[in-house]
């Protein structure tokens, strides 16, 4: 890539983070919420995967405080937690890019399962309490959502051209 | 390399923001920075909200305004039995030459319909910095107590609520006065009460109401229902439930009080007054 070719449809990517942190806030009925996916880390990981030379621990960080500012979470949380996945997903990208599909949500389970963990961790640090077990939902509906995902961003990203 | 910078700024700012709350400015800053998003959130409720008050046929808007009328009869019929029983309050205190706090400034604000983490208790109201909002305001709703403010932007608030993991308060039984702390369980329908002596005067349904020790609270608030007592005899304390009286799920206006923290005799007598009393007009 040089520096000639200007990178083409950022704000296709920043209207897709958008979109994410809606989703994140977005009122859901009682029993729907303990299952709500984790949107912002999905769209990062699809990005670091897709264009690992535009999206990164960067945006992981600017992600990860706007989130903490959306959630009322201690400021840095999330930012922590998104930084060490965007960095793991640059790394193995190319691997997981050729994955069959059903590979490929087991490694993002993998990613984002990490991503909880530090997420956890950092509740447990500062005190906060939640529920073993339900905490661990939208990591399982994550994995279930990234196929579909995965085909959606894929094809908006062809469709607007966008290119590192 | 990257990855340790930022990951170091996560964890300087944690710490910064957990123990020394040092990074107010930034987080008020990011409040204005996710203000749209909150607001596109929140936008269709308010448009449904807008739509169904504009096309109510008038039938139902006379219905409403005959409802509201006959409960704003009923309830001015009490407040004039309250406006006696309040001045002969005053005066029994005066008697006994202690203060009473009166005519607090509220504030009415309204939460934004969005979902924080949902672990913790936690909500966002329209109303900030700009409106005069500070840092561990008190947040009630029609029925009750609701929670304090605990984050200020300019634009929005974040408040916790009474039943968060995190949050306390002091509170008294209604009926005899008995002092206790209510903590919140992180579940909304539940406060937890300990060090309740198992011998303790308490029954279930006792109203408890907030003691306005501690100074953030205003006093004499219903701050929830006890709802259930185990009693354990191998325990020190019985395990005491209540069900918060605010509408902590439903409510959608809420009320910000400015606490009036100077203890004032509201009519000083020749007799009991202090020199240097100002007075303030009861609102």
């Amino acid at each position: 890539m040089t520096q000639a070719i200007r990178p083409r449809g950022g704000f296709v990517i920043i209207a897709t983070f958008v979109v994410a942190l809606l989703l994140t806030i977005l009122p859901l009925p009682e029993w729907m919420v303990k299952f709500r996916p984790e949107w912002v880390a999905l769209i990062l990981i699809y990005w670091c995967m897709a264009l690992p030379q535009r999206v990164g621990i960067i945006s992981g960080l600017v992600l990860g405080l706007l989130l903490d500012t959306l959630q009322g979470a201690v400021l840095g949380q999330h930012a922590l937690a998104l930084v060490v996945t965007a960095y793991l997903t640059n790394r193995v990208h190319q691997q997981v890019r050729v994955y069959p599909m059903w590979q490929q949500a087991l490694s993002v389970m993998g990613l984002l399962l990490l991503y909880q963990l530090l997420l956890l961790w950092v509740n447990g640090i500062t005190g906060t309490k939640s529920q073993l077990w339900l905490y661990w939902l939208p990591t399982l509906s994550s994995t279930l959502l990234w196929p579909w995902l995965y085909l959606i961003l894929r094809d908006i990203r062809r469709n607007f051209g966008v290119k590192g | 390399m990257r990855l340790l910078v930022c990951v170091l700024i996560s964890v300087a700012l944690m710490v910064v923001d957990h123990r020394f709350s040092l990074v107010k400015d930034l987080r008020s800053a990011l409040s204005v920075v996710v203000y749209p998003i909150q607001y596109a959130v929140n936008f269709p409720l308010t448009a449904s909200g807008w739509m169904s008050e504009s096309f109510t046929t008038r039938k139902t808007l006379q219905q409403e305004l005959d409802s509201l009328k006959s409960t704003q009869l009923l309830n001015a019929a009490r407040l004039q039995k309250l406006a006696a029983l309040e001045t002969e309050n005053q005066r029994l205190r005066q008697l006994l030459d202690s203060s009473f706090k009166i005519g607090e400034r509220v504030l009415i604000a309204e939460l934004l319909a969005v979902d924080l983490e949902p672990f913790t208790n936690q909500v966002v109201i329209n109303k900030g910095s700009n409106q005069g909002v500070y840092d561990g305001q008190p947040l009630l709703d029609a029925h009750g107590v609701m929670g304090q403010v605990t984050q200020v932007g300019p634009l929005t608030s974040t408040v916790m609520l009474i039943t968060d993991p995190n949050h306390a308060i002091p509170v008294a039984v209604n009926r005899n006065g008995l002092r206790a702390i209510a903590l919140g369980t992180g579940n909304p329908n539940k406060l937890e009460i300990p060090h309740f002596p198992n011998d303790a005067n308490i029954e279930v349904g006792d109203l408890l109401i907030s003691t306005g020790l501690g100074g953030r609270f205003p006093e004499g608030y219903p701050v929830a229902t006890i709802s259930q007592i185990q009693q354990n005899p191998g325990q020190p304390f019985a395990l005491v439930i209540a069900a918060p009286t605010a509408k902590l799920r439903q409510s959608r206006e809420v009320l910000l009080v400015w606490p009036q923290t100077t203890n004032e005799p509201t009519q000083p007598s020749a007799t009991t007054a202090p020199a240097t009393a100002d007075q303030e007009a009861p609102q």
